[in-house]
């Protein structure tokens, strides 16, 4: 049981991570459309690069 | 989708639609082009040269991806865009980064789907000297960065055109910042929260599961310190909102929603940091985290609602052009495209055929049309002649004049109109106060009860007083009770929007459902607001057919809404070729067909090609009667006139079975009124109604009990918008009311309200059976907390448990 004293303090580092990641997602703006983007991957195939 | 309709019966039999924008291709018409081995057919100049230049952007992806049918472009956008590139112009939307790179924001009129978007952000990146380009759908905007020594903003603006969309510069405005990044913040603050909680929730199961001993004490400590270090952000980030709502509130002495739910969460976080630290004693972190996360989850979704409502209108709001074309020299009509904004008392402005007047001023040119509608509720064009004033706001219906600037800005008609409306809008009864005192006897009531037991527990068992008092106050949070309405009303909006009808205000469905009287403004709301052909009768030896076809034909290509009901009578027949058209502001049209002339217009007007009186004497009709002849004489007269909307009839009996009174207010003639009223079987009538008068009416209405709703179209409504209970513009009204109504039909479809209407009425009963249920709960859940048989996190399972089913409740308004 001893590895939960160094899982413990690593999951609470996990999650400031993941924090820190989500918060620089949403600066960027990545969640102000949520609708254009999904036309956008499909749009965006060979046929168009031309 | 649903603008097609109207052409819908008439299109069924015909044989081919425009490849761009999907209406009738007329007969006789030859815009097409070849691609991929089809041959295209378009409806209009207009629409062939954008689908020719999206095809030779290589952009065809667009018409496989679409879901629906682009808007007819007009072939008159060639509008002089240089005016933008003028440094003064610029300073107002583009932003400098450094030498090489500069930003801008566009508006965009006329996305219709994703596609849309990818078309106006592939068509912007492929402009020279543009490093990036973003459409976000939403918010129909584009975020351009370009190279300024290489693109100017006339580039990117016309690029835009070209493919068939209005795009003007936008000027970002402080509220929608402001709104923006309050939707970041929130997001920002749901996601910590969110995070914080799964986490925080895997260190507390294993110590609600485990049996004594079976976790070592420096394991649970760990565990316990693990989780203050996660709930720290929780607290002092995620719910600084309510900590700092409740702030407020104390200083103001009038404790809101946000005083039980700061008092609940500090209490158990700073007793559970006093565990940790200690080592001893309960700790509710998980409590703590959830019970943010679950409130931050409700407001976001209350955000979202709010804003998509609020951006479906915000592109409405151009009543007033952007920009005007301004005359460079008192002579000629060379001219500059600006911002309306720079022009100033003096300048000289053209206004071409169908656009919207910029500012106030006085005619110039001997003879102009302008449709007011806006002003008067009048559907039929007036004319106005040299030196008389023309108001900011109405289309000019008749051919280009010029215009000499008189008022700008706050000082026009239209202006002062706005602030007249303002102010009956801030006469309205105070709903927020009556709300904000039954919260305050509730959260009164809470904070009371949990002081009691946690005093009473003292006594009986000191070491239980503290969970017990925080039990209280998460089971009876206001939680379920707070969501009761909000989710059903957020609910029932977007259900509505899928039915045309968008809220503007989260109250109007409440106000929607329980009114007992519809008052519609006859024009534009029961009828077209344009005028149709009613009757034609044949003075020469051409067939009927014949004579509006002939009609038709003149009346082809001229923006004169007489003319559009003509072209519309006689929509699938092969036009005669007419040829070299002459407008008359005023009078009429004339055209060539063959070796003869023939006119189109007033009576004065046709006897001047033939020399004849007219046969037929039209009195006291307050019909249009237009005139048709060439110079042997009189060949047809047609009557024209508002007809009733289709589905009018339909939609009034549907409101009328759910038990509503049907009045009509008009500014009309009495018998206008009456024959419309006589037509959809209403027997409240006001005829020459001002304003002021349709206001008092309501009034009235008031005083006896009725709680009204008010359909209208025009600004000249406002004041009488904002005097009823709730306030529905039309979609073909004028701007600016739409933007200060409670509600907004965005079809012409009467019927679509009325099943909104139907919609405002389940949400109701909806909203009581949270309301109940809520209550139900808490009568149950207190006694039992109270009792010191729920711990804080079974307080919070069965808050979160009852506010599910208030959701779960709420989500069936949308089918």
């Amino acid at each position: 049981m001893d590895i939960l004293f160094l899982l413990i303090p690593l999951s609470v580092v996990l999650a400031f991570v993941i924090g820190a990641v989500f918060w620089m997602a949403i600066d960027g703006g990545q969640f102000d459309d949520l609708d254009g983007p999904a036309v956008a991957v499909v749009a965006d195939d060979d046929s168009t690069a031309r | 989708m649903e603008s097609h309709a109207s052409v819908g019966p008439a299109a069924a039999g015909r044989a081919q639609d425009c490849f761009h924008c999907g209406l009738p291709v007329p007969a006789g018409t030859a815009f097409a082009f070849e691609a991929g081995g089809d041959t295209r057919a378009f409806c209009c100049a207009g629409c062939e040269a954008v689908a020719r230049s999206i095809a030779g952007l290589g952009l065809e992806d667009y018409y496989r991806l679409r879901k629906s049918q682009a808007a007819t472009a007009s072939a008159a956008q060639a509008d002089d865009l240089h005016a933008f590139d003028a440094p003064a112009v610029r300073t107002h939307f583009v932003r400098e980064l450094s030498p090489a790179s500069a930003e801008a924001d566009l508006l965009l009129d006329g996305l219709r789907c994703a596609a849309c978007a990818w078309l106006v952000e592939k068509t912007l990146a492929r402009v020279a000297g543009v490093t990036s380009a973003r459409v976000n759908y939403a918010t129909r905007r584009a975020n351009v960065r370009f190279d300024p020594r290489l693109a100017l903003p006339s580039a990117l603006l016309g690029a835009v055109r070209r493919v068939g969309y209005a795009a003007w510069p936008y000027e970002e405005g402080r509220l929608e910042l402001i709104e923006a990044r309050e939707r970041r913040t929130l997001l920002r603050r749901l996601w910590v929260a969110g995070l914080a909680m799964m986490q925080v929730m895997m260190y507390a199961v294993p110590a609600y599961l485990a049996r004594d001993g079976e976790i070592t004490a420096d394991i649970a400590a760990l565990m316990r310190w693990a989780g203050l270090l996660l709930t720290l952000p929780v607290i002092a980030y995620s719910a600084a909102p309510f900590l700092r709502g409740a702030w407020r509130d104390l200083r103001l002495k009038r404790p809101g929603m946000d005083v039980p739910i700061a008092l609940g969460l500090g209490v158990a976080f700073i007793a559970s940091a006093w565990s940790t630290v200690a080592g001893k004693g309960d700790v509710y972190f998980d409590s703590v985290t959830m019970f943010v996360f679950l409130l931050l989850g409700g407001r976001y979704l209350e955000l979202l609602a709010r804003t998509r409502a609020g951006q479906s209108l915000q592109h409405l709001a151009r009543l007033v052009p952007r920009s005007a074309h301004r005359l460079r020299q008192a002579e000629g009509l060379e001219h500059d495209t600006v911002p309306v904004a720079l022009l100033t008392p003096d300048d000289r402005v053209l206004v071409k055929p169908g656009e919207t007047v910029p500012a106030d001023g006085e005619l110039e040119t001997a003879e102009g049309t302008f449709a007011e509608a806006w002003l008067t509720g009048e559907s039929r064009p007036v004319v106005r002649g040299r030196g008389e004033l023309v108001m900011g706001g109405c289309i000019n219906a008749g051919s280009a004049c010029v215009m000499r600037v008189t008022r700008v800005g706050p000082d026009t008609a239209l202006s002062s109109i706005s602030r007249s409306m303002e102010r009956a809008l801030a006469e309205r009864p105070a709903w927020v106060a009556a709300a904000d005192a039954a919260s305050t006897f509730f959260v009164t009531t809470i904070l009371a009860a949990a002081a009691a037991s946690a005093l009473a527990w003292l006594a009986i068992d000191a070491g239980r007083a503290l969970a017990i008092g925080v039990a209280v106050l998460i089971v009876t949070c206001p939680c379920a009770l707070a969501l009761a309405t909000p989710v059903a009303l957020t609910v029932a909006a977007g259900a509505m929007a899928r039915r045309n009808v968008v809220m503007t205000r989260g109250r109007a469905i409440e106000a929607l459902a329980t009114a007992t009287d519809f008052v519609f403004d006859k024009t534009g709301t029961l009828t077209r607001g344009e005028p149709q052909l009613l009757e034609t009768i044949v003075l020469g030896s051409r067939h009927r057919g014949e004579c509006r076809a002939l009609a038709a034909a003149i009346a082809h290509g001229t923006s004169h809404p007489l003319d559009r009901a003509l072209a519309g009578a006689a929509p699938d027949v092969r036009l005669p070729p007419v040829h070299s058209h002459r407008s008359e502001p005023g009078r009429g049209v004339e055209a060539r067909l063959g070796a003869s002339t023939l006119r189109l217009g007033r009576a004065d007007f046709v006897a001047g090609l033939h020399h004849k009186t007219a046969p037929i004497a039209w009195l006291g009709s307050h019909d249009t009667i237009v005139w048709l002849g060439d110079e042997r004489g009189w060949i047809a007269v047609f009557r024209l006139g508002d007809s009733v909307r289709p589905g009018a009839v339909e939609a009034l009996a549907e409101l009328r079975a759910q038990g509503a009174r049907i009045h009509l207010l008009s500014g009309d003639e009495p018998r206008v009124a009456a024959r419309v009223a006589a037509g959809l079987g209403i027997e409240q009538v006001r005829a020459r109604a001002t304003p002021e008068a349709k206001r008092e009416y309501v009034r009235e209405l008031q005083a006896r009990g009725a709680r009204v709703a008010m359909v209208g179209d025009g600004i000249n409504d406002a004041p009488v918008l904002g005097q009823a209970d709730i306030s529905v513009a039309m979609g073909g009204g004028a701007d600016l009311a739409q933007l200060r109504a409670d509600a907004v039909l965005l079809s012409d479809s009467l019927e679509d309200f009325v099943r909104a209407t139907a919609i405002a009425r389940r949400a109701r009963r909806v909203v009581r059976q949270n309301l109940a249920w809520a209550l139900a709960y808490n009568l149950v859940a207190v006694p039992l907390a109270v009792a010191g048989l729920v711990t804080p996190l079974v307080a919070g399972i069965g808050m979160s448990a009852s506010s599910l089913v208030v959701v779960a409740n709420a989500m069936r308004l949308r089918h």
